[in-house]
């Protein structure tokens, strides 16, 4: 079956209505944690897809993702924290206002990976991913030593998630509707933004920079506008995260979190809509049961070291599903055959 | 004063010079044909021209600017384009997305992030246009990747005629075409003469001789004559440098 990406978009929005009901279904089978688990799998899969938009639409190996979403998470979890000591900020009282606190993580990842893009996109292949990589170590190196925050051991949302008009997200069902919903418009928003004129711009220049510069595109500034707009989805994703953990700690921004990042955007299939989401969805079950699985049918040593079989299944769908999970699901869809051919 | 002026321009690659001394003007209007055995720098002049290669010293005036001082990304907007020897296109994307992504690049910045762009059906029948004007019209929906060899030539230049040069740089337009493509080019090439200056590089003499209107011949990095295609078929130097002693094919 030859899908298209229009097909793949309604299938999206269409499941996405359908997972609006997840809750109650996770009620039904009196499991309730699950919501709990599906939120933290959303909130994952738009960083995921904040990632793919720039390795599968600009062809930029970034090894450094978590950083925004780190950041994202610090900004969230800090102005929480000033309210509940009551003190300032550099002058400004903290908030544990949603509508607040969330889009200004975004801005805060965006300016953060202003700063860095404008720095790492000057080199390409290897050194990129290496630049990346360095860089978000510094960052998590300046978290772990921030000790008014918490140092090493981060800091707890004392007074609970934050609050939105309308919305009770000390609630697990309405945290998850929000993850999903954030999901749901980052998926759209990227989407618009494939197909327009900026789009076409980076889809070019994964498959042939030389001949962008040839037509007179300098890639540079649509590169950095790339990796900001990724860096603020980022933000979101973190902000999202601090709330579902009411918890925030350098971990957030190891480099280990920027490898899950990669696997589930590889894992999925780079450059697809499904992809990310799959991908995300996948690694974090995996990651959740596997240990549970091994404990139940006794191997009592590879639910401990449940990585010693995460690691080669993954290896394994990689090796041997070309194009990720996308392609098994979406069988025959070669590449991108067509699905970016303007 | 020429269009395009070259001067004593030097370029090496550790010890090989690649560009020695290089002098060359291009008059408006014109198709001026570059002949060389290979490894003559053929290729590295052409570079050096499209910005992807800087000269270690020398002089490069385009259209009354100096070019060297034009970033690379910036010279097709001068009007000064290239087509490329080895075939470089958008793979994924169909010979009209090719096209179209070119003329959009022609409209100014692409920081529009929300219209779709394949529905801007005026870009894509101009876009068409040009798809006709090299005869591959009937092939505008297929994705590059997928056409023949041929045709991923004649889509490189609509490509670089899309960029209207003033300008344009030919690297072996035609290779590896087949004889009838070939003559198509040559009917093309023939076309645009006159409204379009052109800088030549080929290794079909037949071609070369009927279309130029002057021949530069280069060896080993540096001019060594230019002048008419009957006045460099009877320069000796060039029959003995470069054609290593066999005379020149008449053009038919």
């Amino acid at each position: 079956m030859m899908v298209s990406e229009n097909f793949e978009a309604r299938l999206i929005l269409g499941v996405g209505i359908l997972l609006i009901g997840f809750p109650w279904f996770a009620d039904w089978l009196d499991e309730p944690y699950l919501v709990s688990t599906a939120s933290r799998i959303w909130i994952y899969a738009l960083a995921a897809m904040s990632l793919n938009l720039l390795v599968g639409f600009a062809g930029l190996v970034s090894f450094g993702h978590s950083a925004y979403v780190g950041v994202g998470a610090y900004v969230v979890g800090i102005l929480a924290w000033h309210q509940y000591e009551e003190t300032n900020f550099w002058g400004l009282p903290g908030t544990l206002e949603g509508f607040i606190s969330i889009p200004f993580a975004m801005i805060v990842s965006g300016i953060v990976a202003l700063g860095i893009g404008a720095l790492c996109l000057r080199t390409r292949g290897i050194y990129f991913i290496m630049i990346t990589l360095a860089f978000a170590q510094m960052l998590f190196y300046f978290f772990v030593s921030l000790e008014k925050y918490g140092g090493d051991d981060g800091l707890m949302m004392m007074d609970g998630r934050n609050k939105i008009p309308g919305l009770d997200l000390g609630e697990d069902r309405q945290m998850y509707w929000l993850s999903l919903v954030a999901l749901g418009l980052a998926t759209w928003f990227l989407r618009r933004l494939s197909m327009s004129r900026f789009g076409m711009v980076l889809h070019a220049l994964r498959q042939n920079e030389t001949r962008l510069k040839a037509i007179g595109v300098p890639p540079y500034p649509y590169m950095l506008v790339a990796f900001v707009i990724a860096g603020a989805l980022a933000g979101l994703s973190g902000a999202l995260l601090t709330n579902h953990m009411e918890f925030v700690s350098p971990d957030f921004l190891h480099w280990t979190r920027s490898g899950d990042l990669l696997i589930m955007v590889i894992l999925g299939g780079i450059g697809t809509w499904t992809g990310p989401i799959l991908g995300a969805i996948v690694f974090l079950l995996l990651e959740e049961f596997l240990p549970l699985l091994f404990q139940e049918i006794g191997l009592y040593l590879f639910s401990e070291h449940w990585r010693l079989v995460f690691g080669p299944l993954l290896i394994g769908i990689v090796l041997f599903a070309k194009g990720g999970l996308h392609a098994l699901v979406f069988k025959q869809m070669k590449g991108v055959d067509g699905a970016f051919a303007n | 004063m020429a269009l395009l002026q070259i001067e004593q321009l030097h370029k090496t690659f550790g010890a090989v010079a690649a560009t020695d001394n290089l002098s060359l003007q291009i008059k408006h209007g014109e198709l001026h044909a570059l002949i060389g055995p290979n490894g003559a720098g053929k290729t590295t002049l052409i570079s050096l021209l499209s910005g992807s290669l800087q000269p270690d010293s020398g002089l490069i005036q385009f259209d009354g600017r100096n070019l060297l001082q034009v970033p690379e990304a910036i010279r097709p907007r001068l009007g000064l384009v290239r087509s490329f020897q080895i075939t470089s296109v958008f793979p994924e994307f169909s010979a009209l997305g090719n096209v179209t992504l070119v003329l959009q690049s022609q409209q100014g910045h692409s920081f529009r992030f929300w219209k779709v762009a394949r529905n801007d059906f005026e870009l894509r029948s101009k876009a068409k246009e040009y798809l006709k004007q090299v005869g591959l019209d009937q092939e505008s929906e297929i994705p590059a990747y997928a056409l023949a060899h041929g045709q991923q030539r004649q889509l490189e230049l609509a490509m670089a005629l899309a960029l209207e040069p003033k300008l344009l740089l030919l690297d072996e337009p035609m290779a590896g075409m087949g004889p009838e493509e070939s003559l198509k080019v040559v009917e093309l090439l023939q076309q645009l003469k006159g409204k379009i200056t052109m800088l030549l590089i080929e290794h079909d003499m037949d071609a070369v001789f009927s279309v130029a209107d002057r021949v530069s011949v280069l060896v080993y990095g540096h001019v060594i004559a230019t002048g008419t295609p009957s006045e460099i078929r009877e320069n000796t130097e060039v029959c003995s440098a470069y054609l290593g002693e066999h005379e020149i094919p008449v053009a038919n």
